[in-house]
Order: C-alpha cells, then sequence, then structure tokens
C-alpha cells in the first residue's frame, strides 16, 4: 500500500497529491509515469509524475476527475493509501540545449511540462510556456512554471484570463513577434496536441508531443497502448510516451481513446450510484444521532 | 540415470494392469461450462486415482522420466499412490516440481511424459499428468507446506534476486531456498505468477492453486516484492552494488506482444491475446463493471493462431458472451501447436475453427471499430524449417467476414526494457537474452532463464531452465564465498 501524504485540489476537479514512494521519487526523470490501482478492484491506469522529492521520499502527481477511476481516486485524502504503485516507468524525455523552448500545455498538461520545462531550462533553453484553458479556474501551476522558465503567456477559451483564444493563437503571436522557437514540446488533451503539431509542420518546427494512451501494464507485454507514428505502429509504454507530433496519426489515436467509452460511462454511473448511496447512508446516520 | 527401483505397491497382476482402462477425468458440462470461468477439469476421486496408478507396469527403464524436462520421479510417486500414500506421491514430486498442481494442469503431457509411456505403445498410456494434479491437490487440501513443517536451512549469507514471479523464478526461488541463500522474488505487476496469473484463464488454472504455491514458498523464507520494475524502479547493476545481491536471475518471460502487420491492426476490437487474457485474467475483466477494468464482449469474435494461448482466448471469448468465436488458423488442425485436450475443450464449447485460412486485412466503420476480416485461404506445401508444412495463400480465395472483435494470438517477441537499460548483457537480434544451457549470460553472476532466452514455450519447460539456472547459481555462489575467503 501506498500512502497518500497530501492532497488538495488545485482547479474544479483536479487534485494533487504527494505519495509516499521513496524508490520511484529516487528513479523519476522528466516525462515518465507511474501505473496504478486505487483498490483491489480496480483498473491499471497510467498519470505522468508531475515533482518529486528524492531526500522527502515522494512523488506528486495530478488527477483530472474525468472517468470512474480518476474520480474514485479524487475522493482520496491524506492519509489514505492506493492500493498499488509502480514506475518510474517510459522513456524519459530528450532534453538539449535547443535554443528556443516553447512548452505548451493544457489542462493537467501543465503540471506534466513542469519537469520538462525545468530540464529544458536547465539545459541552458530560453523558455517560454503557454498555457492553455477553458477558462480562467481551470489554469493550473501558473505560477510554478512562472518560477522555472522566462516567460509564461496565458490563453482561455473564453477571455477570461490572458489572451482570449487557442494557444495556437498564443504560439502566432509570439512567432509575429520574431521570435523563432527551435523546439516544442506541446502536452495536453489531444485536439491540441494535434492543432499546435499541424501548425508547426507547416512552418517546421520540430514537436515533441506526449501521448496518453489506454494502457494495461505499462511495461511492453499487453500491446494495448499501440499509436501509429510514422506510418509504424509503437507501444507508447516502452517506444514512448513522447514522439514526434508530426509523425503521429491523432485520428487513429483520439478512436483508440474513445475505445471504451460506452463500458467508462456505465462504470462511472455505477460509482456514482455507490457514491449517493454513501453520502444518503452518512447523511441518514448524521439525522438520527 | 541413477535410481532405485521403488518399492511395488501394486497388487494388480501385470497382466491385468493391461486390462484396466485409462480414468477419464470428471469436468464440467460443455454446455453449462462455456457460460462460466469455473475450472473445467474437476480431477480424479482417489479411487480413480489408486486405479489410474496400478496401470503403472513399472518398466525397468522409466521412459516416462527421460520425457519430463525436470525428471520427475514418476514410477515412485506412482507407486505411492497406489499405496494410498497421496501426501507421500505429493512429497515425492516436490523433490523436482515446486508447482505440481500448477503443472499437472497445464503441462502438454501428452508430448512429454506420457508420450513415452510404455503401456502407451499398444494401449492408452498412464494418465500421468492427472495423477501429478491429484496428489497435488490433495496434498493442498490437507495442508501441505504449513510454516511449522519446514525446517529452514543454516542462512549461507548469500542473497539471489529473481526478477519475474513466473514458472522460471518460482522454480529457481524453491531450489535455492533449500540452500539456504536469501531469496526476492521481484514481481512488476501486482500479483505473482506471471504468465500463469495474467495468461492462463480461471477455467484452466484458478488462482488460488497459485496463491497457494506463492503462499508454500514464502512459508519457506522466499521474499516477494510486487509493483517493482528491474531495470526502472531499479537496475540490475544497482540490485548488485546497491543492495547486495550475489546473483541475479532473469525470468522475464516473452513480453511485446507481435502482431502481424496486416491494415487495420489498431482498430478499436483488436486485441493481442496478451491485451485480452490480461484484461480478463489479472483484471478480472469479465466481472466488469464489478471489477473496473472493461473487456469488449462480442457478438463474433476470431482469434487468429493455433496455440494454447488462442484456445484460452477464444474460450474466453466465448464465455463473455459470443454468439460465434471463431479460431482462424493458417495450416491445418493437425499442425496446430495447441495441447489437444485444450482443442477437444473448445469444440466442445462451441468454438468454430477457420482452419487453412489467413487474415489480410481488418476493416473498420466510422468510429474505428472493427466490423469485417478480409481472408485469403492457404493449402499446405513443403515442411518449412519449422517441420511443419508451409501454408501457401490460394489465390482468387479472398473472402470477408464480419467480425466485431479480433485477438491476434501469433506469439510474443522480447520486452526491450533491459536491453534498454543493461546494455551489459547481451541479447540476440530478436532481443532475447543470449545465455548458456545453464543460463549465464554475458554480465557476471546474471543470470536468465525460460521465454526470454528461448522465446515463447512452454510452462514446464521455463521451470526446466529454472532449475538449470538454479544449480548454476548454487555453484556460481559458493565458488564466490570460496574466492573471498
Amino acid at each position: 500500500m501506498y500512502k497518500i501524504l497530501k492532497a488538495k485540489f488545485i482547479a474544479p476537479n483536479v487534485k494533487s497529491f504527494i505519495i509516499e514512494a521513496p524508490l520511484i521519487a529516487k528513479k523519476r526523470q522528466a516525462g515518465q509515469f507511474v501505473m496504478l490501482r486505487v483498490h483491489d478492484k480496480g483498473e491499471r491506469i497510467p498519470i505522468t509524475i508531475a515533482d518529486s522529492d528524492i531526500k522527502a521520499g515522494w512523488i506528486n502527481i495530478i488527477v483530472q476527475g474525468l472517468g470512474k477511476t480518476s474520480a474514485h481516486l479524487n475522493t482520496l485524502e491524506a492519509g489514505d493509501h492506493l492500493q498499488d504503485l509502480v514506475g518510474p516507468l517510459g522513456l524519459p524525455t530528450h532534453i538539449e540545449n535547443w535554443g528556443t523552448l516553447v512548452c505548451i500545455s493544457g489542462g493537467v498538461g501543465t503540471a506534466e511540462a513542469l519537469p520538462i520545462a525545468a530540464a529544458g531550462k536547465a539545459a541552458g533553453n530560453r523558455v517560454i510556456s503557454i498555457i492553455g484553458a477553458r477558462n480562467k479556474d481551470l489554469i493550473i501551476a501558473e505560477a510554478q512554471m512562472a518560477e522555472l522558465v522566462d516567460e509564461v503567456r496565458i490563453s482561455t477559451d473564453d477571455g477570461s484570463a490572458g489572451r482570449h483564444g487557442l494557444v495556437t493563437d498564443v504560439l502566432q503571436d509570439i512567432m509575429d513577434e520574431g521570435i523563432k522557437p527551435d523546439m516544442i514540446v506541446a502536452i495536453g488533451p489531444l485536439p491540441m496536441m494535434a492543432a499546435v503539431s499541424n501548425q508547426t509542420k507547416e512552418i517546421g518546427i520540430p514537436t515533441m508531443v506526449s501521448l496518453n494512451a489506454i494502457m494495461v501494464d505499462g511495461t511492453g507485454m499487453c500491446g494495448a497502448c499501440r499509436a501509429t507514428v510514422g506510418g509504424k505502429t509503437v507501444f507508447v509504454c516502452v517506444d514512448g510516451p513522447e514522439f514526434d507530433g508530426h509523425q503521429v496519426d491523432f485520428k487513429e489515436l483520439g478512436m483508440r481513446q474513445k475505445m471504451y467509452k460506452k463500458q467508462e460511462a456505465e462504470s462511472h454511473k455505477c460509482f456514482l450510484e455507490k457514491q449517493m448511496k454513501k453520502l444518503k447512508t452518512e447523511q441518514a446516520e448524521e439525522v438520527s444521532s | 540415470m541413477k535410481r532405485e527401483k521403488p518399492q511395488s505397491f501394486n497388487t494388480v497382476p501385470i497382466k491385468e494392469r493391461l486390462t484396466i482402462p485409462r480414468q477419464d477425468m470428471p469436468e464440467q458440462d460443455a454446455l453449462l461450462r462455456s457460460t462460466n470461468f469455473l475450472e473445467v477439469n474437476l480431477g480424479f476421486t482417489p479411487e480413480q486415482a489408486v486405479i489410474e496408478a496400478q496401470r503403472c507396469i513399472e518398466c525397468k527403464n522409466p521412459t516416462c522420466m527421460e520425457g519430463c524436462p525436470v525428471n520427475i520421479k514418476i514410477p515412485d510417486f506412482i507407486q505411492l499412490i497406489c499405496n494410498k500414500d497421496f501426501m507421500g506421491a505429493a512429497e515425492k514430486i516436490k523433490e523436482d516440481n515446486s508447482l505440481p498442481a500448477v503443472c499437472g494442469r497445464v503441462c502438454p503431457q501428452e508430448t512429454q511424459c506420457e508420450q513415452v509411456c510404455v503401456v502407451g505403445k499398444r494401449f492408452e498410456p498412464v494418465a500421468i499428468g492427472r495423477l501429478e494434479r491429484f496428489v497435488a491437490d490433495y496434498a493442498m487440501l490437507h495442508g501441505n507446506g504449513s510454516a511449522k513443517t519446514i525446517e529452514k536451512p543454516k542462512p549461507s549469507g548469500q542473497k539471489v534476486a529473481i526478477v519475474g514471479s513466473g514458472p522460471a523464478g518460482l522454480a529457481v526461488a524453491s531450489d535455492l531456498i533449500k540452500e539456504g541463500h536469501d531469496i526476492t522474488v521481484f514481481e512488476a505487476l501486482h500479483e505473482f505468477g506471471g504468465v500463469l496469473v495474467y495468461g492462463i484463464p480461471e477455467f484452466r488454472l484458478p488462482k488460488a492453486i497459485l496463491r497457494e504455491e506463492v503462499a508454500n514458498l514464502e512459508a519457506k523464507g522466499v521474499k516477494f516484492i510486487k509493483n517493482f520494475i528491474v531495470g526502472r524502479t531499479m537496475t540490475i547493476q544497482e540490485l548488485m552494488t546497491d543492495e547486495g545481491y550475489d546473483a541475479v536471475f532473469l525470468g522475464l518471460g516473452a513480453g511485446l506482444p507481435r502482431f502481424m502487420n496486416i491494415p487495420g491492426e489498431n482498430l478499436n476490437g483488436v486485441y493481442s491475446a496478451n491485451e485480452f487474457l490480461t484484461r480478463s485474467n489479472l483484471m478480472r475483466g469479465y466481472e466488469f463493471p464489478e471489477w473496473d477494468t472493461p473487456l469488449y464482449r462480442a457478438k463474433h469474435a476470431i482469434i487468429v493462431g493455433g496455440g494454447n494461448t488462442a484456445m484460452d482466448a477464444v474460450r474466453t471469448a466465448k464465455r463473455l458472451g459470443a454468439d460465434e468465436a471463431s479460431i482462424v488458423y493458417r495450416r491445418s488442425e493437425e499442425e496446430m501447436p495447441a495441447r489437444n485436450e485444450e482443442i477437444h475443450h473448445a469444440k466442445e464449447e462451441g468454438v468454430q475453427f477457420l482452419n487453412l485460412v489467413n487474415p489480410i486485412e481488418f476493416i473498420g466503420d466510422e468510429q474505428g471499430n472493427v466490423v469485417m476480416a478480409k481472408c485469403l485461404r492457404m493449402k499446405l506445401g513443403e515442411p518449412d524449417e519449422s517441420g511443419r508444412r508451409r501454408p501457401i495463400p490460394m489465390e482468387g480465395s479472398e473472402f470477408t467476414m464480419d467480425v466485431d472483435m479480433v485477438v491476434i494470438a501469433v506469439g510474443n517477441g522480447s520486452n526491450p526494457l533491459i536491453a534498454q537499460t543493461t546494455p551489459e548483457i547481451e541479447t540476440n537480434k530478436w532481443g532475447n537474452i543470449v545465455a548458456d544451457d545453464d543460463g549465464r549470460t554475458s554480465m557476471e553472476g546474471v543470470f536468465a532463464g525460460g521465454d526470454i532466452v528461448s522465446g515463447g514455450a512452454t510452462v514446464i519447460l521455463a521451470m526446466g531452465a529454472g532449475r538449470k539456472s538454479a544449480a548454476a547459481i548454487s555453484e556460481y555462489l559458493k565458488e564466490k564465498v570460496g574466492s573471498v575467503t
């Protein structure tokens, strides 16, 4: 069992966990992930490691409650335990001194971009961060990012913070200002990574994306996480998770991500019903006592 | 092979023995079992076991023992069954095989011990596998391996790390713990047993049996650590230098599923056998949504391949409710690598066999779900390097099938993890670890065995490789002590 040391919501439906895992903390590098199970009948899900502390022996993960497993995970508090936790998995991000590195992130992807931005900065790059979100409340880790990089720019779909628009608009602004990025890293929802890759392919800026495929074992054994990159099948868990965005078949990956949509909805509904029942019993108990 | 002839307890005169029919093993009714995941074979009764044991004619040269990759003392344990000493029989098997309840279920006995049984030359061979299973189950039921009966050997002061808790790793652990070494088994997943857990369905090998076998090893002092990926959580080098392991055994199995490299293979609903079976066996997808991991329930599933894994997958698909579950195999049934028993069981459960057929493309709908398989009919040519007749496509034989699930069960490659993180260990062009007959790799103190060396094989061959490595590790550790003092 793996103890949760701290847990707090950092945006609506987005929770940050500090989990005791000294061996993983010691080993992990930017871009790597863990596989975890919340309880003994649970799914194995991959989550990128956002941060770690070797001395204190913890890792930090940021979880958006989307399906059953992540929603359940987000009900856990400090002092609770995860059933299983294994890692670090995947290849570490390849970092070098490219010159100007633009880190584009959306949603919980921003937390995952932090270690990459930090490593990029440490390698001598000028690092610009673009953070995108639907609205102001959904922007996470902006302050942490600001400490690491040279400049942070924000875009929101509704204009409630930063530039009214998409991350691709901000990237266009940057280039219009005469800044030529040498390398782009995009981490976030698939449509965002696809849009960025499309935009940069035309102008020939190398772009790395971090793919979030469905996984089961996470160690190369099952082949659930396959994607097509450059016309070849790759396993995201052992060949990635990072790939050349210009080579990724986003359409196929998008369809694969929806493979269990129906089952996930069913599973999530069961979970919510159980939660409601639990809540009602608790309320009833409170009333009776 | 030096061995004293066991005491005979068989009271049946030799000639009469040959008139006793081979005992049938009771099994769940085919119609009923194709709807549940409970074990198919129910095992001999004690009476049946004794009758079957009495069929053994006690050959001077017991060829059965030579046919067994770990040389179980088969005549000895059979005589103990004749004497109704079932616990004694179990102990006798365990001198050579630490997982008899597993091997009694999943070994291909018909091509090993039973194939060379002398009785089998004129009659049906003695059902050695079923007898092994019977005594192992009997011993389990009557409390074998309880901690207090185990005499622990004097500690050697030496530590061995075993990577992977599948059949090879468990065999090594079992042999080396007897010598007083400090043994730790590292497992990447959250349950112990490797392929025995994720690959073999409950209806063929109940998990409770495996847990019991692991618990027996624990009672003997073997330490088990799960959720630990050697190569990532810690490298082999770190295990040896930082954690003080004197030797390491790599029993990683054959990871990385093989695909056919045909169009449409990444469509939704196209699984590797590893994924399909892992979702079902390890993650209990068949109990979704009670268990969280989803698994497709198909109307028409095809499973591509003809090995035991393909049979496991097709029978699983059937149990998940498929109206039609078919094996698609490019050769004829004669060339199928699967055990006869599995093919027979599958047929009884209503599985269809499309032999001499090979898919060339999978076609999907707009959402990316597989809806059709395009196939070619094959004919058999001359034998190829595997000794089996080579399948040749028949021109103009293209046809399509409506399918909503495909499982590719055409074997596994090797997991790249160790090669990625431990370049000191030599691998061949297929990514398998290069090791000599005793499992020595190119890195000192590191041994390897099982599928990661041989490529996909059987449980008992992996155990055999494990036992050879255990002997070599033992030798290596003795020399190491010698060189220190």
